[in-house]
């Protein structure tokens, strides 16, 4: 469904990312993992369309769609969510949710509709399956970071996407709110079929619900393979020394 | 509360102001028309700078544009009001697609200082082209829109002409806004505010940023140019310093009085810095000073304007509706 | 084809305005580089510049080396002047919107060039030249006046000081530090508060120092502020934002545009400087010597 190929990323003569290689089939779960700064992000970046690569390509469900603006890489039904929380702080929740299947429905161009009965049953179904019809009217910007967190999810969802990209989706959450997040996610995407790639830095999460793990380590793949693979992979062991949760 | 809320205030607002002829001097009406002239300007700047995020420091030159394009067709072309306004919206809208293809590639100041460099070319235009602007001098004695059929009818008669052009800057007015209003509170005005909330997560919903603000842009630009249009005539001639750069600050300044973050916020600021005008004028010629003075406080402490901080009184006695 | 002397004359002319925009787009250019804010007020420091070196030449006179001493007395002032505005005022808008910021160097403009109307009233100021001055030579046929070469000895030698201190002092460092990564110097332990106050002080010295030198040289009115903040922000935007020598490059150009433009296309002039500013921020938007903002 997901195809990298050999994708090559530097800023001013700084090699962030150097060949990349990923393969991701539909309906699978697959994590990218690495210390700080291995260039998990800037490989998200990549593939959503947020850089331009210098180098490869990306293909999705075999069509390439390297340098696509987000906008069109969304449409085309890649979704994500943000390291850095990334919602309408001042839009309500509803708004936010809302907002998303508005553009999605291609609503867009409608000068004319007023916004607020649009969708209505579509943006509270979503809000309830992620536990935040509660807040529904409240202004997104003062809720909660996990709540945040998961509205963030939501609005990625509201766009329908076949595939799903969560850049370090419980960063900043408790044990709890990071159980809680992960099911939700594990549930939802095998609910609706999804293709799931994220990143994280909380191995347990990894290795709970990862299929394929990818290892980056200054910007090159160093292991490749199944959970059990990659935590036997002695390269990866050694890069992990002194990072163990 | 809740009952107060559900009035029509806009419709009262407007059937008010149909009487201000009938209770007012001839200058009362004079202000009246200057106000509601504003409102429609600072409002369609509101689309830019509130809704969409976009700070335009050049806003005036559509003003001017659409101002000089009813003043040339009235004026030298004897063409009649009801094609000469349409056309000042309709070209005014077409520089801003021209001139926003551009802006809209930038962000933040550059966009700011292109807007502003936009707005001076016109100005400088308007100012040197003799031949079809007037120059410097401008273009004096705009003709009225001819009244003569309407004054015939029945009810109608016995108005005089700047009291007829009042009623239809009236009409004019409320229909822009009332536009206005459903532009921004459709789905589209939805895509504009996420752009402002977050522009990189809009983009990420499907959101093409650049076209949207464009959009926004060449919509806010028509709508400014009407306002020109009008004011050209009412304004008894159209001069180039309609497009300077203080004439954008002026309309920025209004819309930030009266709130950026409500519907009605702008036009509010369009009443209150008109009448304030016309009162400390009348006391002392220093009306700058008092103005910055205005201003440094709305700064300190109601950024959100007057809209906004009658909103926050309203909300904290229970129950207001969002704009 | 017009007449040699009269080229010379026109570039010179060009040359010495170019000298006056300089020291006002440096300072708003200081001002843009390390606070991120368009200071509107700018030219309106400038205007008071002028009034103040008039002031001060009222009171002291005009005789033996007083100008001078009245010029440097109307630049401190204004210093003086931004230190206090940025202090008690500027500061506390730090966080908010850069829109508010913009809107509050406005209000300044209102509030003290209404000022300047209460104090001196609207009928021009004229400042005579320092004796010494007051003549003029013929060069390569073209007459020059004295203080006109002046200037145009001073205009570079006061560039070259500025960027030593900013090149070699160690304040200067800090301001430049500043201008790149302002985060990263207050983690250092580096006052930045106070960097703000000095960089709004030396800003508005140079802008003030400019209005009190033009003083001889053109009549003081109101209004002579918004006119030159436009002149100063095409400037700033052709050199690049933030960038010293970048104002320099683009006093320069905009000097010899304006006055070789009046020549050829006299009724074009103004438009031209406008779509060169335009042009700049459409091909390249941080001018010619700027860097990319963050």
């Amino acid at each position: 469904m997901l195809e990298v190929r050999d994708i090559r990323k530097s800023f001013d003569g700084f090699l962030a990312v150097g060949g990349v290689s990923v393969k991701l089939d539909r309906g699978r779960i697959a994590a990218i993992i690495g210390p700080n700064g291995a260039g998990k992000t800037t490989f998200f970046n990549l593939v959503t369309g947020h850089l331009k690569p210098d180098a490869g390509r990306v293909l999705l469900d075999g069509r390439d769609i390297t340098g696509l603006a987000p906008h069109d890489v969304c449409r085309l039904g890649m979704g994500r969510s943000f390291q850095r929380t990334n919602i309408f702080p001042k839009l309500t929740v509803h708004e936010n949710v809302q907002a998303a299947f508005l553009s999605h429905r291609g609503r867009g161009r409608d000068l004319w509709s007023r916004v607020e009965r649009l969708y209505r049953e579509e943006t509270e179904g979503l809000l309830a399956s992620l536990g935040l019809l509660e807040h529904a009217s409240e202004t997104s910007g003062f809720l909660s970071h996990g709540a945040q967190k998961q509205l963030e999810l939501g609005i990625a969802l509201a766009s329908e996407p076949s595939l799903l990209l969560l850049d370090e989706p419980t960063a900043g959450m408790s044990a709890t709110e990071t159980r809680e997040t992960i099911r939700l996610v594990e549930r939802i995407a095998r609910e609706r079929g999804l293709t799931l790639l994220f990143t994280e830095h909380d191995m347990e999460v990894v290795f709970s619900i990862a299929q394929r793990i990818t290892v980056l380590h200054q910007g090159l793949v160093i292991a490749e393979g199944t959970p059990a693979e990659v935590r036997a992979d002695p390269q990866v062991r050694r890069v992990y020394l002194g990072e163990r949760q | 509360m809740g009952l107060l809320a559900r009035v029509p205030w806009g419709l009262v607002i407007l059937a008010a102001a149909f009487f201000v002829p009938a209770v007012g001097s001839r200058f009362y009406v004079f202000l009246a028309n200057d106000i509601v002239i504003w409102a429609l300007f600072a409002t369609s700047l509101n689309l830019l700078v509130g809704v969409t995020g976009l700070v335009s420091f050049g806003h005036a030159a559509y003003f001017g544009i659409g101002a000089y394009t009813t003043g040339l067709l009235m004026k030298k072309l004897a063409v009649p009001f009801l094609l000469a306004f349409p056309a000042a919206g309709l070209l005014a809208g077409g520089f801003a697609l021209f001139f926003g293809f551009f802006c809209v590639r930038l962000t933040r100041i550059y966009f700011a200082m292109l807007t502003l460099a936009f707005a001076q070319i016109v100005w400088a235009i308007c100012f040197k082209w003799n031949e079809v602007t007037g120059g410097e001098q401008g273009m004096p004695e705009i003709p009225y829109p001819d009244f003569d059929r309407i004054a015939a009818l029945p009810l109608l008669g016995g108005w005089r002409t700047a009291e007829y052009f009042y009623f239809l800057t009236l009409i004019a007015v409320a229909v822009c806004l009332w536009l206005l209003r459903r532009i921004v509170g459709s789905p589209f005005g939805r895509m504009l505010t996420t752009i402002r909330e977050n522009a990189e997560r809009a983009e990420f919903i499907g959101v093409n940023v650049r076209r949207y603000e464009l959009a926004a842009f060449v919509l806010a630009g028509a709508f400014a140019g009407l306002a020109g249009g009008l004011f050209g005539i009412f304004n008894r001639g159209v001069f180039p310093d309609f497009a300077y750069w203080t004439k954008s600050s002026e309309v920025l300044i209004m819309t930030l009085l009266g709130g950026m973050g409500t519907f009605y916020g702008p036009a509010l600021g369009a009443l209150v810095l008109i009448l304030l005008n016309q009162q400390i004028t009348s006391y002392t010629e220093y009306w700058p000073f008092v103005l910055g003075v205005i201003l440094v406080v709305l700064l300190f402490v109601f950024p959100g304007g007057l809209a906004g901080a009658a909103q926050a009184a309203a909300r904290r006695l229970g129950g207001a509706r969002r704009a | 084809m017009p007449d040699p002397s009269f080229v010379f004359a026109q570039s010179l002319s060009g040359l010495t305005a170019a000298m006056f925009l300089f020291l006002i787009a440096s300072g708003l250019s200081l001002i843009f580089g390390v606070l991120r804010v368009l200071n509107f007020a700018h030219g309106t420091f400038y205007m008071l510049g002028a009034y103040a070196a008039y002031q001060f030449v009222q009171w002291l006179g005009v005789g033996g080396g007083k100008f001078w001493l009245a010029a440097l007395c109307a630049a401190m002032a204004i210093a003086a002047l931004g230190g206090i505005v940025e202090r008690l005022l500027f500061r506390h808008l730090y966080g908010k919107e850069e829109l508010y910021q913009l809107l509050f160097t406005y209000a300044l403009v209102l509030i003290l060039s209404d000022g300047a109307k209460m104090i001196w009233g609207t009928q021009q100021k004229s400042v005579s030249r320092p004796p010494g001055l007051t003549g003029s030579s013929m060069l390569f046929g073209a007459t020059i006046p004295h203080y006109n070469l002046f200037i145009l000895l001073l205009g570079p030698a006061i560039a070259l000081t500025v960027w030593f201190v900013l090149q070699r002092t160690r304040a200067g460092r800090f301001i430049r530090a500043a201008a790149l990564d302002r985060e990263t110097l207050g983690a250092l332990g580096v006052n930045v508060n106070a960097l703000y106050t000095w960089v709004f002080v030396i800003a508005s010295f140079l802008g003030g120092l400019g209005g009190a030198l033009i003083s001889p040289m053109r009549a003081t009115t109101p209004g002579m502020d918004t006119e030159i903040i436009v002149e100063a922000f095409v400037v700033v935007v052709i050199g690049g934002l933030g960038s010293f020598w970048g104002t320099f490059l683009g006093a320069l150009i905009y000097g010899q545009v304006l006055s070789f433009g009046i020549l050829f296309f006299p009724r074009f002039s103004i438009f031209a400087v406008f779509a060169l500013m335009a042009g700049v921020l459409i091909i390249r938007p941080w001018g010619l010597l700027g860097r990319p903002l963050k």
